[in-house]
């Protein structure tokens, strides 16, 4: 089935979250979704190197919505794409917002946008060359997460960091799938 | 051929090539390459990120990319980057210069330092960052 046969990134997510996702996020993630503070700011070890994991996170995620947006008014998304490229950017906005509320609340400042980022603009002419650039910024955020979770000392945070892990994952797959290639290319991620 | 055989035949093979191998393989810029995608969540080759830049990184001082902000533990590390510091820092960011805003668990296997080590060599050398501003 080609990707643009595909039902809408938005109308899967619904169906997804619908049928499963109440197992979907972590008890962490709930608990910190929902304002349970005292989970999330349970001691756990090294409170500040948590903090420092959690706002390199959120810096990097923060440039992946700046990134989603260079694409988005680049004039060279086609509809569907543009629809995709916008759900991710809102899934990195989720999560920013998770991450951020999480350090205050731990008692740190998160770190907030930066107001100019570098992107290789001159690179992008293309539809496939947006596609390409945010498939790597996928990845990498794949291993930065895969990185991050063992050095956690709270475990409910490394939870909730996992469980961002399965979505920046999914759309790994998914922009891979959409510029051609395997979309899972191995059964292990590094 | 009888199966004790076999099983001498096969244990030979993983006593001499296997392991040796592994040792002695030279470092592979071009697998190193397939392996810097990891990276690519917080760094690039010709411009900062979330990281700093990576052009010219061997032979660097820790923290003195111009206009990067890095932690004051990175400032402070003293570190000049070379293969061997490199692959020290790779292993356990954090070990090494703990507070790093490096917030990643490290690179466990050797070989593949050495090729993403072989691969910042190369690309410091090559094109891209000759071209870079």
């Amino acid at each position: 089935m080609s990707f643009f046969q595909m039902s809408t990134p938005v109308a899967a997510r619904r169906l997804f979250l619908g049928r499963s996702g109440g197992l979907v996020l972590s008890g962490a993630a709930v608990a910190l979704l929902a304002g349970n503070d005292a989970l999330a700011a349970k001691a756990g070890g090294g409170k500040a190197a948590d903090i420092q994991i959690l706002n390199t996170a959120i810096g990097a995620e923060l440039e992946a919505i700046a990134a989603y947006q260079l694409g988005a008014e680049s004039k060279l998304l086609s509809k569907p794409v543009l629809d995709l490229a916008l759900t991710f950017q809102g899934h990195h906005k989720e999560h920013v917002a998770l991450l951020s509320g999480t350090v205050a609340k731990l008692g740190g400042k998160a770190v907030v946008a930066k107001a100019k980022y570098n992107f290789p603009v001159d690179q992008l002419k293309v539809e496939l060359d947006v596609l390409k650039f945010a498939a790597s910024l996928e990845q990498g955020a794949v291993s930065a997460y895969l990185g991050a979770v063992p050095l956690f000392g709270n475990r409910d945070l490394a939870k909730a960091a996992a469980s961002i892990l399965g979505d920046e994952a999914m759309h790994w797959a998914i922009l891979r799938q959409a510029i051609g290639e395997v979309p899972v290319p191995s059964a292990f991620m590094s | 051929m009888p199966r004790r055989h076999l099983v001498s035949v096969a244990l030979l093979a993983l006593a001499t090539i296997g392991p040796g191998m592994a040792a002695h393989a030279a470092p592979d810029a071009a697998r190193g390459q397939q392996l810097y995608a990891r990276c690519a969540a917080c760094h690039a080759l010709t411009f900062d990120r979330v990281g700093p830049r990576h052009c010219g990184l061997l032979g660097r001082r820790a923290g003195s990319v111009p206009g990067f902000d890095y932690s004051p533990a990175m400032k402070k590390s003293n570190i000049v980057w070379s293969a061997k510091t490199l692959d020290q820092f790779l292993t356990k960011p954090l070990a090494m210069v703990p507070g790093s805003s490096m917030t990643y668990a490290g690179v466990s296997e050797a070989g593949d330092r050495a090729d993403l080590i072989a691969y910042l060599k190369s690309a410091s050398s090559g094109t891209v960052c000759r071209l870079a501003p």
